[in-house]
């Protein structure tokens, strides 16, 4: 029932995303229907464009498994932007540095990507198991202290042969693209990442349901003095928590610096990060909706450029919906009391 | 040395107002309860609506138009606002949660927004408010050239509405109300306050000020609405910290960012900073609010019940 419950919520939200949507499409003057066409069109109209939606569905599943991973701990990360931009920092550092064969380098990268976003997903972890410092402060200056570092480090280590602004080209042997994966969807931008998403989704899945200590995150999250008093350490399982969160970001960030891309932009704040929050709550925080939230978003985002070629409509209405989304996933307690109306009315009526 | 430091502090002053604005905005939602990190959001919002209602009026309005402006740069803020107010008051939604819808919601509308009305994701204004010496003042040795020259009219409103703030939280029953609802909301509703209302005025008065926080970045020193506000809104939220919830703190805090920022800004062109790595001044703030976290973690806590959902029942 519960699941049930979770999926109605979840297409409620998105019902009046998508409706929100509509409105605004009606307020400029365009067809909303019209509209929704080419925007799903553009997501899923051929090979190339469904291979765009699953690369972009790769990064957003891993920083919704970051999310949702946090989430389930009873603690609200958004850190997942700056996690992401120094696994993407660390991935393109050794990529542009080291020369080895891809089967050498690609492992390399990504652990040096999952070590970088773990790291600075601890550090608010340690704030907040020693010195209770709330996570989404500490995690909003960890952005931005990311969003610094790689501003000025892309520059001066990582620079471009013509452009102060981005980081040189990532090598062949470097990218998480592959030739076939790039023939067999038609010159995407689908990557190995999507391998590395979905073996994270399952081991995220395993781990929250079937190990003492996704057991223990979870209990810490339903009550954390109740779990105290079991005889967990709270603290720990914490700085834990985010620790692996930023992990799954520092991953994302991989997917989507040395995948999805070719280099790294400055000043760019990665919008995937705060997308996460999106598709866990929308996935209801498990590992499963995350991946199904995740390839919603993933045509929403691929989709809208088109969108924007074939009508007057911006493409900006992609991340109004999302965020409309996000607030009535928030607010789930008014579809939640419907549902609830609806499931009484039957029982009465049994 | 003293002529840099006479030379950037108009701009340091100038560059902290919007931030105090926010905060202070940031300071009326949690003493009432509410957590609100849609500061950044609300910043956008009225920097849009100032953007688009003064070059609309500039041309018949002239001045006047900034005016309107900025008012309907807070009205703005106050309306949108009513989001957060709602979710998170009378649908139990996490605060937090809430906060980064407002701020997605608001940086995609605006742009779409500006998309559709001027064609491009910009909206420019042709003039802002114009930096004054105050007459006599800035005549005062020392004084003077740091604090009354190149000011604008926007600073003095913003230190006027400083004052109002912690008159109105300290010194009047609404004050002693909201205070009371961040603390401890059930003690308040059994003294007969009445939180739910008591909170929607702590967020409408945040939305309010975060509005014209992002209206008065438009009219002093930005002159052009670009979809963004730099983060100035998580600053606030981090100024707000910093100062530990008081006004007063937060006017210290503001500044101390303010100038921070500024001397990043300017290290290029002054050969004394120039020496300093860029990244070392940029993430200077934030790092310093981190270390205060850490340093005020055992003495300072924000208000208790911020961010938790009133339950008239709880005990």
């Amino acid at each position: 029932m519960k699941g049930f419950k979770d999926l109605f919520t979840a297409l409620a939200a998105v019902f009046l995303g998508l409706a929100a949507g509509a409105i605004l499409m009606l307020a400029i003057g365009s067809n909303p229907l019209e509209g929704f066409a080419y925007l799903f069109r553009g997501g899923l109209m051929n090979v190339e464009r469904i291979g765009n939606t699953l690369a972009t569905a790769t990064t957003l599943t891993l920083t919704g498994l970051a999310m949702a991973f946090a989430f389930r701990t009873g603690l609200f990360s958004i850190g997942a932007s700056g996690q992401m931009l120094v696994g993407g920092l660390a991935a393109t550092a050794l990529g542009l540095g080291l020369h080895l064969p891809k089967a050498a380098m690609l492992p390399l990268m990504l652990l040096a990507a999952t070590a970088a976003g773990a790291a600075w997903g601890f550090v608010p972890g340690y704030l907040k198991a020693r010195f209770n410092v709330h996570e989404v402060v500490s995690t909003i200056m960890l952005n931005w202290i990311a969003y610094w570092t790689v501003y000025y480090a892309v520059p001066a280590y990582f620079k471009a042969e013509y452009l102060e602004t981005e980081s040189a080209r990532i090598p062949e042997y470097a990218s998480l693209k592959v030739a076939w994966l790039t023939r067999l969807s038609q010159g995407s931008f689908l990557n190995l990442g999507i391998f590395v998403a979905l073996a994270c989704a399952v081991l995220v899945a395993i781990v929250l349901n079937r190990t003492t200590l996704g057991f223990e995150l979870k209990a810490v999250g339903f009550n954390r003095h109740a779990a105290e008093f079991a005889g967990i350490d709270v603290p720990r399982k914490m700085a834990l928590s985010l620790g692996i969160s930023g992990a799954l970001a520092g991953l994302a960030g991989a997917t989507f610096y040395v995948g999805y891309a070719v280099n790294m932009q400055i000043g760019v704040l990665p919008s995937q990060g705060m997308d996460g929050v999106a598709v866990a709550l929308l996935g209801a925080n498990s590992p499963l909706g995350v991946v199904l939230s995740a390839l919603f978003f993933g045509i929403l985002h691929s989709g809208k450029g088109f969108m924007n070629a074939m009508t007057k409509i911006p493409p900006e209405i992609g991340d109004t919906i999302i965020a409309v989304i996000i607030y009535f996933a928030a607010t789930s307690v008014l579809f939640t009391r419907v549902w609830d109306a609806i499931t009484a009315r039957k029982r009465r009526k049994a | 040395m003293w002529d840099m430091v006479a030379r950037i502090f108009p701009y340091a002053v100038a560059y902290s107002m919007p931030l105090l604005a926010a905060s202070l905005g940031g300071l009326f939602s949690e003493r009432s309860g509410v957590v609100n990190i849609g500061l950044e959001g609300l910043m956008v919002v009225g920097n849009f609506v100032c953007a688009v209602t003064i070059s609309k009026l500039q041309p018949s309005l002239g001045q006047g138009a900034i005016w309107i402006g900025l008012a309907a740069a807070a009205l703005s803020g106050l309306a949108f606002s009513l989001l957060h107010a709602v979710a998170s008051i009378n649908l139990s939604a996490n605060q937090v949660i809430s906060g980064t819808a407002i701020n997605m919601v608001s940086t995609a509308l605006t742009v779409f927004l500006a998309r559709t009305i001027t064609g491009s994701g910009n909206v420019h204004i042709t003039l802002g408010f114009v930096p004054f010496d105050v007459p006599v003042l800035s005549g005062i040795p020392i004084l003077g050239p740091l604090l009354f020259t190149k000011t604008y009219v926007t600073t003095w409103l913003l230190l006027a509405i400083l004052l109002l703030s912690w008159f109105v939280l300290y010194k009047t029953p609404f004050g002693l109300r909201l205070r009371a609802c961040g603390e401890h909301p059930q003690t308040a509703d059994a003294a007969g306050v009445n939180v739910y209302r008591i909170r929607y005025a702590g967020v409408l008065i945040s939305g309010a000020l975060a509005g014209l926080a992002g209206g008065t970045i438009l009219v002093t020193f930005s002159g052009e609405f670009n979809g963004t506000v730099a983060g100035l809104g998580f600053l606030a939220l981090a100024a707000l910290i910093f100062g530990k919830w008081k006004p007063l703190g937060i006017l210290g805090a503001t500044f101390f960012f303010g100038f921070a920022a500024t001397l990043a800004n300017v290290s290029q062109v002054v050969p004394l900073l120039a020496r300093i790595p860029g990244i070392v001044l940029k993430a200077f703030p934030y790092v310093v609010t981190l270390l205060a976290l850490v340093a005020f973690s055992k003495t300072t806590q924000g208000p208790r019940a911020a961010g938790e959902i009133y339950d008239a029942g709880k005990r």
